[in-house]
């Protein structure tokens, strides 16, 4: 795929370069019958995305910057990214043009090494092009330049002092230097600079979310579930089973450090889950009577509260809305699982995504978006799991997945992908789709994993000791 | 002794007089013989080892029977035991998201319940477990409910339920490896595991 999309790119470059087209954007490429040659398997939708590209430059020590950046825009799914053809070979930028700085656009500060350099607007602009970004190095300084190409000028300039590849901190601080890169072109926050815990063989894992840096974060050896991101995303909770029992743990991401959570460990005690404040934990309690939810002020370690009452039914997995207000979880009062709603206190408990008798399947493991507009959770459709979102609004209910078993989905901070588990390809893996274009790719490429919680946006100093 | 004594006295008088009085006669000089009171004697000595010896053998026969005898029956107990253990450790299924309990498994928790009341010190505790197709974290509120089924069921026939813990495992330790319906069907189960009070068992 990324051969034929190169080879579309060489072709509409080369279009652009020998005759002057009148301006037009280069969108999604075709995914119809390619049959030899080249398929210019363009569609030509003005407006759907803005066209991205990253200018070709060699050396200076950051090829794999460019790389993380890259990818970090692709994985965005905001922008149409255009992949230029070998470098060199086409000159596109003209050097020694003066520099015209976009209407409102920051004005890059003098002495950068490359500040000389303006683009050919119109060029790139005829391939499609709403945004060029440059990266270049100044010293010990790594530049990143912003072109908005319809404008034809200067966004914005980034300057961030990157630690050398290789060392523990670089990605991420890579990822944040991809994420300020859209903010200034779009305006939103994006999700580079994230990262996602799940449960393999037992153990917590975490990786970055473009499947770089796997790395285990268990710091025990009891079979681990569940794991889940307070909303600071300094610290994480996680069940941790043992002979059929359950205890749940925090732990700091940045020094590992785990502490027990007050009053677990001695019923099964499982699917933890914070208050957007952080303040209060909700979870899940199995015992004589059934399954009820439970929450506890971490703050204080203290104060067991009951918030469901089932008798004869099974309450679990609960999630709450990003206001802290509402809480959904999974209630077996139908006769079998089905996603409910009550206020933060435990009161007024209610059906939340609509349940028809007989024909909607079993509907579990909720999870309210960062947004507060949509609940994603998996449902039993003929026998296999599928992912859903229901409209936290209007209460209906869309089916995202239909290829194999999907479930447990989690929401990305931008509240419009999901990562979830599918054996689409053979085996159970994580896997990320975008809701907004429906682009679907494999985060990790192992066996076995499961559980996936995605981080929210995270705080610079994750891996340094406080 | 006494008699015996005054009869070999008698007798040698005779003697003595005999001799004296038959003087042409000759005297018949008789080799001694024993007398037959002596025989006798002897022979109730003999008599009376032999009886002893053989109630001594008597009583090791005994002991050897006793000690075989009890042997054995260490051992019938050993296999009763086995035998209740297994009659105790079978499991019972479930259908498909499902925690009650099937009317073919009532007999299997009716012999668990008659084993619980033959043997009042034992203790035990009720796994439940589940297949892989639900969903991770439910089964382990429906491991849960399948294991309270089976507490409920002993309760009901009269065990007290203290004697019964329960335990959830979720889908987290299958049974058997496998994805279609014969493996899943043997997962969803109870598992019945002694917890105490265990190590000498009688049939009910």
């Amino acid at each position: 795929m990324a051969e034929w999309r190169k080879v579309v790119r060489s072709a509409a470059v080369a279009v652009a370069l020998l005759s002057a087209i009148p301006p037009f954007r280069l969108t999604a490429q075709d995914t119809s019958a390619i049959d030899r040659g080249v398929r210019i398997g363009i569609i030509y939708r003005p407006g759907v995305r803005p066209g991205f590209v990253l200018l070709p430059r060699r050396g200076g020590g950051l090829d794999s910057v460019r790389a993380i950046i890259a990818r970090d825009l692709d994985y965005s799914d905001r922008f149409e990214v255009i992949t230029l053809p070998g470098g060199d070979s086409i000159r596109l930028a003209t050097p020694g043009a003066p520099l015209r700085p976009a209407r409102g656009a920051t004005v890059p500060a003098a002495g950068g090494g490359t500040q000389g350099t303006a683009l050919n607007y119109p060029l790139y602009q005829a391939l499609g092009a709403d945004f060029a970004l440059d990266v270049t190095a100044a010293g010990d300084t790594t530049v990143v330049t912003l072109h908005d190409v319809a404008v034809g000028g200067v966004r914005r300039t980034i300057r961030a002092r990157l630690p050398a590849p290789g060392q523990a901190d670089f990605r991420q601080a890579v990822h944040r230097v991809a994420d300020q890169a859209l903010q200034a072109a779009l305006g939103t926050a994006g999700i580079a600079a994230t990262r996602i815990l799940f449960v393999k063989d037992g153990k917590v894992y975490q990786i970055d979310q473009d499947g770089a840096e796997l790395k285990l974060v268990s710091s025990s050896d009891r079979q681990a579930m569940s794991p889940t991101w307070a909303g600071d995303g300094r610290r994480f909770a996680y069940m941790e089973f043992q002979a059929g029992r359950g205890q749940l743990f925090l732990q700091e991401m940045a020094t590992g450090k785990r502490t027990p959570v007050a009053t677990t460990g001695k019923a099964l005690d499982f699917t933890p889950a914070f208050s957007p404040d952080g303040e209060t934990l909700a979870f899940s309690r199995a015992t004589e009577e059934g399954t009820d939810i439970y929450t506890i002020n971490l703050k204080d370690n203290c104060c067991l509260r009951r918030l469901t009452v089932g008798r004869f039914s099974d309450n679990l997995s609960p999630t709450f809305s990003p206001d802290g207000q509402r809480v959904a979880f999974v209630s077996t009062r139908p006769g079998l699982p089905q996603l409910y709603v009550m206020a933060a206190d435990g009161t007024n408990q209610e059906l939340f995504a609509p349940f028809d008798y007989g024909v909607t399947g079993s509907s579990n493991a909720p999870e309210w978006s960062p947004d507060g507009q949509s609940v994603a959770f998996h449902r039993d459709v003929a026998g296999t799991l599928q992912v859903f979102v229901l409209d936290a609004r209007s209460r209906t209910v869309r089916q995202l997945t239909s290829v194999g078993r999907n479930e447990d989905p989690t929401w990305a901070p931008d509240s419009r992908h999901l990562a979830f588990v599918s054996d689409r390809s053979g085996y159970r893996q994580l896997w990320i789709i975008d809701l907004d274009t429906g682009r679907i790719r494999p985060l990790l490429q192992q066996s076995g994993a499961r559980l996936p919680a995605w981080s929210p946006r995270l705080p610079e100093v994750t891996s340094s000791t406080p | 002794m006494k008699p015996v004594s005054l009869l070999f006295v008698i007798g040698l008088g005779a003697a003595v007089f005999a001799g004296a009085c038959g003087g042409k006669k000759p005297v018949e000089q008789l080799a001694p013989q024993p007398n037959a009171d002596s025989a006798a004697a002897a022979q109730a000595e003999a008599e009376r080892l032999a009886r002893e010896e053989e109630a001594r053998r008597a009583r090791e026969e005994a002991d050897r029977q006793a000690r075989a005898r009890e042997a054995d029956s260490l051992a019938a107990l050993g296999r009763t035991t086995e035998a209740v253990r297994t009659m105790l450790a079978a499991m019972i299924h479930f259908d498909y998201d499902k925690a009650n309990i099937r009317s073919n498994d009532a007999g299997t928790l009716d012999e668990k319940v008659a084993i619980l009341q033959a043997n009042p010190n034992l203790r035990i505790r009720i796994h439940g477990h589940c297949d892989e197709r639900g969903s991770d974290e439910y089964n382990l509120a429906l491991g849960n409910r399948r294991a309270q089924s089976g507490k409920q069921y002993l309760v009901s026939h009269g065990i007290d339920a203290g004697r019964i813990e329960t335990q959830s495992w979720g889908e987290e330790r299958p049974l058997v490896d496998g994805h279609d319906e014969s493996a899943w069907s043997q997962n969803r189960r109870d598992e019945f595991e002694i917890i105490g009070g265990g190590d000498a068992l009688v049939r009910p």
